[in-house]
């Protein structure tokens, strides 16, 4: 009873609020419903048994990629609602629900669910975060320790490409000048 | 009683509301956020598999989805600040400079 009020709650509330993300033309209101549809997409994962998975949604989407986002957004000229030279909607939605149905019958379609079966199941008498554990530095390990260095990669290469010219202010100078400097 | 369906119906819809974003954004910020809807609804679809058939996989690949979520977000905020300080927009139309 509650899983299901849970459930059509958190399936409604995302659906809106992506949808104010994807159509809005301001960037502080599509980044707020983003932040917050991210919240509401833990809870799937909560509802679902994934109790590792959701936390780490919290602290990875809504923690450090909105920070990201929002830190990022201090560059660009935010203020102003964005004049975007739109295609048609109706197109636009006909297109994007047909390819995304297309691509769940390309893919979907031909696994039939009688031929899954669980290949890694979790550990009896563990816990979710237990079992994840469990699984990812046994079977795991490898893809886990690529990842990590993935991240550190992404670390440094960020740093590289917006440390440079930091001392410089991008809101407060012309933008004319910053374009004939960097062009030079 | 909540089946699979549902929550794949769910994060089909998901996944059709980024695509549409992405088809439809000109601005590259958008579409970034865009495509983070797009990863979600595959996290969604990925946990709710993994609950049904009482198997791992589906979360551990979502693991690794959000690890990638995360650099991608880390390099293309680079790449963004340089292109806004190269030409000073993050339209699309107005950085297409190879017209033929």
């Amino acid at each position: 009873m509650f899983e299901q009020i849970a459930f059509y709650l958190f399936s409604i509330l995302t659906i809106g609020l992506f949808l104010v993300t994807v159509l809005s033309n301001n960037i502080l209101y599509a980044m707020t419903s983003l932040a917050s549809g991210m919240v509401l997409i833990s809870g799937f994962f909560f509802l679902s048994g994934a109790d590792f998975l959701g936390v780490v949604q919290l602290i990875v989407y809504v923690g450090a990629v909105m920070a990201l986002y929002a830190f990022g957004m201090m560059f660009f000229n935010v203020t102003k609602t964005i004049k975007e030279n739109n295609t048609s909607n109706v197109l636009v939605f006909v297109l994007g629900v047909s390819i995304a149905l297309l691509m769940v019958i390309m893919f979907a379609a031909p696994i039939s669910p009688e031929v899954i079966f669980a290949s890694v199941q979790p550990e009896p008498n563990t816990t979710n975060p237990e079992a994840v554990g469990l699984v990812l530095f046994t079977k795991y390990l490898v893809p886990f320790e690529v990842a990590a260095v993935m991240l550190l990669i992404a670390m440094i290469g960020g740093i590289i490409l917006a440390g440079k010219k930091m001392d410089q202010s991008l809101t407060k100078t012309d933008d004319e000048n910053i374009t004939q400097k960097d062009i030079k | 009683m909540i089946g699979l369906n549902h929550y794949l119906i769910v994060a089909g819809l998901l996944f059709a509301i980024g695509l549409i974003g992405v088809i439809r954004r000109r601005n590259l910020l958008m579409l970034f956020f865009a495509t983070e809807i797009m990863l979600n609804a595959a996290n969604v679809a990925f946990a709710a598999i993994s609950h049904y058939y009482n198997d791992l996989s589906g979360q551990m690949f979502a693991f690794f989805i959000v690890a990638i979520a995360a650099s991608e977000v880390a390099i293309g905020l680079g790449l963004l600040i340089l292109v806004y300080k190269k030409q000073g927009t993050l339209d699309l139309d107005d950085l297409a400079t190879m017209k033929g």
